[in-house]
């Protein structure tokens, strides 16, 4: 027998002592899966690292000066306006909910669909519209003033939308429907036993929702408004174009007005304690979810048939969130487009457009693919910390788009200059910025932003898939990554397919990453929007928004299509899979 | 003798209770080899570690006298490179491919020679018209074979079969196990055949190796384990027993049916006689011809079942032989005792209760062991 090489394959191994130094070389060789897990994880928490590092490093008092001018009153706004936002959604999310599983009148079929709609819209697009109809040279205030024959805007009361009420209202009509999925599902996963028993004790149908239904629905619909708050969090556009001074906002302000990125990290780091109680929330709420079921009777409601005068007030409650948050603005937008679609046209729409396309696709593809990475990684279990470490490759959701945007900034410039010093001390050759203001600094942004959602989607996927199914591929001569290839990805298509689709409408509705990170000069649909909106040339721009709305319909098409599927007799957890996805309710 | 997979000293824990204490075992190339043994006594355990689906703690494996595996430093050739088939209880088809693409999909490169053995075997398991279906079409007989056939494609040089009948109704059974032995036994590959089922692997097995709770308790032919169990689990395997226990006298133990004799126990030692259900012959009155070197009783009938292809009987019998010479020490209440045996007999016999009867036992089907 000739003595070990490293070269020999393992079965060519003779039945020798092992090596002398006791790790033998086949374990020594690089664990790809490992180290890329790593790698990734890394990546991710970085930019988010970043921030909080910079938020206490010493700062030259800069965080008394804040607390003693702005701070008090950013949290103070920013508390109104998820408190706000939250109880708007939940009232509307709620009832809205209830009227359609428990109510049987005209148009119900309908409104279980298309009261979700409004998600499809960005807040930032609904703010532009409503201001442009709402403010004084709109036309509401317009007619007011020809109606009763007002001269200035003394004369007469109309609350100014671009305030912090206005606010709350634009983000309550396009966030509310978080609320209603969850809502929905969690009155029609009820038992009805529990609805009659709840009859038969003498309670009437107002307090038996009351009483039982919304006590039970409790946990999602807890769910559904945290999600909304962090939604709101997340939220630039909106408070941006309102003058509101929210977190977000005060971010912007103290890091480009008093110049001062220290000051910023600190605002973010508190704007993350805002989140992480969220999170603790909306994990605690989900916790609970699991106590629903004492009966497994469920089967189709009943539903209260109303007269016509209840029936048109149910008619009205559903309609009114659907036209205000959809209809109405879809509808000035179109008529816009269809006047000034050639200024549109002529801002350069097409090669915008495809700056859209081709990032979002980019960031679609990258998120499927590393999101696919961790989740297969995670299913081989080669390693015991990689469960805990992979974790963290989803922070990246609850992280508010602006907090990532200066991570990722502040962290890729000290990227560049460390490379920039490097190379000149050792090649004399400066590199300048690489990857500031770059499509790959954008890109990087939403893969940490988005990447939650793919590795959701992939490990439900692989979830479904038995661990024998690995077995079989394995003994039957493929390796893991021929066995992902031939086995696991053909079996978990759909649900991958739907994960990028997701991915690629949130990067394109994306505003303020894209904004910070994007090349100078760089327009995409969302900024272009802005850009426009900011210098109140809506109308000019309506053809863009439009196409951010339509992008968005995607999703919610898809989401409709799984509803209408569960109602035909299939199964609601396929219902509730879709309805998690869409509400990025994959994160661990 | 070509061993095709050998195990040795095998030891595996998932928790602080072991699963595998040390297991040995081979089986042959040509041969199928049948781990027998309740569930959760380690067998599947043991096949998942041979096919390389878990990393081996302690021990070593060898396939065809090459070792693949080795707790003590940390050799664990991964399963794709094997060239070990498994056959999962579940059957694992691929849900996304057709039967041809499922028994295709070990196959390295599908030459026209292996293209036609999948289209003949199919048509010999009778699926041939199977072959573009996709398995949740198939019925469990239908997916067995699919998933015997894939395991078999990429030609392994040993096969391992998790529970291969258990998903199938009974009725089915018996034609798909002599379908599947048949198509072993030709393909010439060493198989090892987890089942929990001794009638099974009375059937199937050239060896069986009885496992309990992560012990290799017995390993032998088939004939082997049946006549000659070295304990009273592997003797009841093949159904329940009737216990007759005692305490050994002069090298003897006393029975129903006389002293039985134990010359491997020391006198004074509790020990235990175990006589099968059909190893005791019965006929009808008390004086019917015993042949010879059979011990006899007499005992009533208190109870007859008919089963269909045998008969189930209940006699009461005196527990201690009333042999004269034996009976001399004994005290009259010891005599007046009686107990109740079991008894299975071929063909349809269901005589009064309370007739007398004759009954002896077959001298190979009575085992002696310790008492537990």
């Amino acid at each position: 027998m000739p003595s070990m090489a490293p070269s020999h394959r393992p079965n060519s191994l003779p039945s020798a002592a092992p090596p002398a130094d006791g790790k033998p070389w086949w374990r020594l060789k690089l664990d790809i899966w490992a180290v890329g897990t790593l790698a990734v994880v890394i990546a991710v928490v970085l930019p988010i690292l970043w921030v909080i590092v910079l938020a206490f490093s010493p700062s030259d008092g800069i965080w008394d000066h804040l607390v003693q001018t702005i701070l008090g009153r950013l949290v103070w706004t920013t508390i109104l306006l998820m408190t706000g936002v939250g109880i708007g959604t939940f009232v509307i999310g709620t009832a809205t909910a209830w009227i359609v599983t428990m109510c049987r009148f005209p148009g119900r079929r309908i409104f279980e669909w298309a009261l979700l709609i409004p998600m499809a819209v960005p807040a930032y697009v609904i703010a532009y519209v409503y201001t442009d109809l709402l403010d004084y040279a709109g036309p509401v205030q317009v007619l007011i003033r020809e109606l009763f024959g007002y001269a200035t805007r003394r004369d007469y009361n109309f609350p100014e939308i671009r305030s912090l009420g206005g606010a709350i209202w634009m983000m309550t009509l396009v966030l509310y429907p978080y609320v209603y999925l969850l809502a929905r599902a969690a009155f029609l996963e009820q038992s009805v036993c529990v609805l009659e028993a709840s009859r038969t004790m003498g309670k009437g149908p107002w307090e038996s929702f009351f009483k039982v239904a919304l006590p039970l629905a409790r946990p999602s619909i807890a769910v559904g408004v945290s999600l909304v708050m962090m939604e709101t969090l997340n939220d630039f556009g909106t408070v941006d174009f309102f003058a509101v001074a929210t977190f977000t906002a005060g971010i912007f302000d103290v890091w480009l007005n008093m110049n001062s990125p220290s000051g910023a990290a600190q605002l973010a780091t508190m704007l993350l304690m805002f989140v992480i109680v969220l999170v603790g929330l909306e994990r605690y709420g989900r916790r609970k979810q699991k106590f629903h079921h004492t009966t497994a009777h469920v089967r189709a409601l009943p539903g209260f048939k109303l007269n016509p005068a209840l029936a048109t007030v149910a008619f009205m409650t559903c309609a009114v969130p659907v036209i205000l948050g959809f209809v109405l603005p879809a509808w000035v937008l179109g008529s816009y487009a269809m006047t000034f679609y050639q200024d549109t046209l002529d801002a350069n729409y097409w090669t915008i457009t495809w700056n859209s396309l081709a990032l979002s696709g980019l960031a679609a593809l990258i998120t499927i693919v590393l999101g696919v990475f961790l989740a297969y990684s995670l299913r081989l279990g080669r390693r015991t910390w990689l469960p805990g470490v992979t974790r963290f490759a989803a922070l990246g959701y609850a992280v508010p788009g602006s907090v990532l945007a200066i991570g990722i900034l502040m962290y890729l410039g000290w990227l560049d200059n460390t490379i920039d010093t490097w190379s000149r001390e050792t090649f004399g050759v400066s590199t300048g910025l690489i990857f500031s203001g770059t499509v790959v600094a954008v890109t990087f942004g939403y893969v940490v932003r988005f990447l939650s959602l793919s590795f959701g989607a992939a490990e439900a996927g692989l979830g479904k898939i038995t661990a024998n199914m690995d077995g079989a591929a394995r003994t039957l001569g493929a390796g893991p990554l021929s066995t992902l290839r031939r086995v696991h990805l053909p079996m978990m298509q759909g649900s991958i397919m739907t994960a990028a689709l997701l991915v690629f409408v949130d990067s394109m509705k994306e505003l303020p990453m894209t904004m910070i990170l994007r090349p100078f000069d760089f327009e995409t649909l969302a900024t272009f929007v802005h850009q426009y909106a900011s210098d109140e040339l809506l109308p000019e721009a309506s053809l863009a928004a439009l196409t951010i709305v339509g992008a968005g319909i995607i999703p919610v098409i898809l989401l409709s299509l799984t509803i209408a599927r569960a109602r035909r007799g299939a199964r609601p957890q396929d219902e509730k899979f879709a309805a998690g996805l869409t509400l990025k309710e994959t994160a661990p | 003798m070509t061993p095709g997979l050998v195990m040795e000293r095998i030891r595996h824990a998932f928790g602080p209770p072991p699963v595998l204490k040390d297991v040995s075992l081979i089986a042959e190339a040509g041969k199928l080899t049948c781990l027998l043994g309740p569930s959760g006594c380690g067998k599947t355990t043991l096949l998942r570690l041979a096919a390389g689906l878990e990393e081996v703690q302690d021990g070593c494996i060898y396939l065809q006298g090459k070792k693949i595996a080795d707790g003590r430093d940390g050799l664990c050739l991964p399963p794709e490179k094997r060239g070990i088939g498994l056959m999962f209880q579940d059957y694992a088809l691929f849900p996304h491919l057709n039967v041809f693409d499922n028994i295709a999909f070990g196959i390295k490169s599908l030459t026209p020679e292996r293209r036609q053995w999948i289209e003949d075997s199919l048509d010999r398991m009778g699926i041939a018209k199977h072959r573009n279906s996709f398995p949740h079409v198939l019925s469990g007989g239908q997916q067995q074979r699919v998933a015997l056939l894939r395991a078999l494609a990429p030609q392994p040089r040993v096969l391992l079969l998790d529970e291969p009948f258990s998903g199938l109704d009974v009725t089915r059974r018996a034609q798909v196990r002599e379908d599947t032995l048949n198509l072993l036994k030709e393909s010439g590959v060493a198989v090892l055949m987890v089942t929990h089922d001794p009638e099974e692997a009375m059937f199937m097995a050239d060896h069986i190796v009885v496992m309990k709770s992560g012990k290799v308790v017995q390993a032998g032919t088939p004939v082997q384990i049946y006549f000659h169990p070295q304990n009273a689990f592997v003797a009841e395997l093949f159904g329940p027993m009737n216990h007759f226990p005692g305490t050994v006298d002069k090298g003897q133990l006393p029975t129903p049916f006389g002293p039985f004799p134990i010359p491997s126990l020391p006198d004074g030692t509790a020990a235990q006689v175990l006589v099968r259900m059909e190893g005791i012959r019965v006929a009808m009155g008390t004086n019917a011809p015993v042949p010879a070197g059979c011990c006899s009783t007499t005992g009533r009938i208190e109870e007859a079942y008919l089963l269909g292809r045998s008969s189930h009987l209940h006699i009461r019998v005196p527990k201690i032989h009333p042999d004269p010479s034996h009976a001399a020490n004994k005290s009259a209440d010891v005599l007046r005792d009686d107990v109740l045996l079991h008894v299975r007999v071929p063909g349809v016999m269901k005589p009064e209760e309370g007739a007398h009867v004759s009954v002896w036992t077959d001298p190979k089907q009575v085992f002696a062991f310790p008492a537990p």
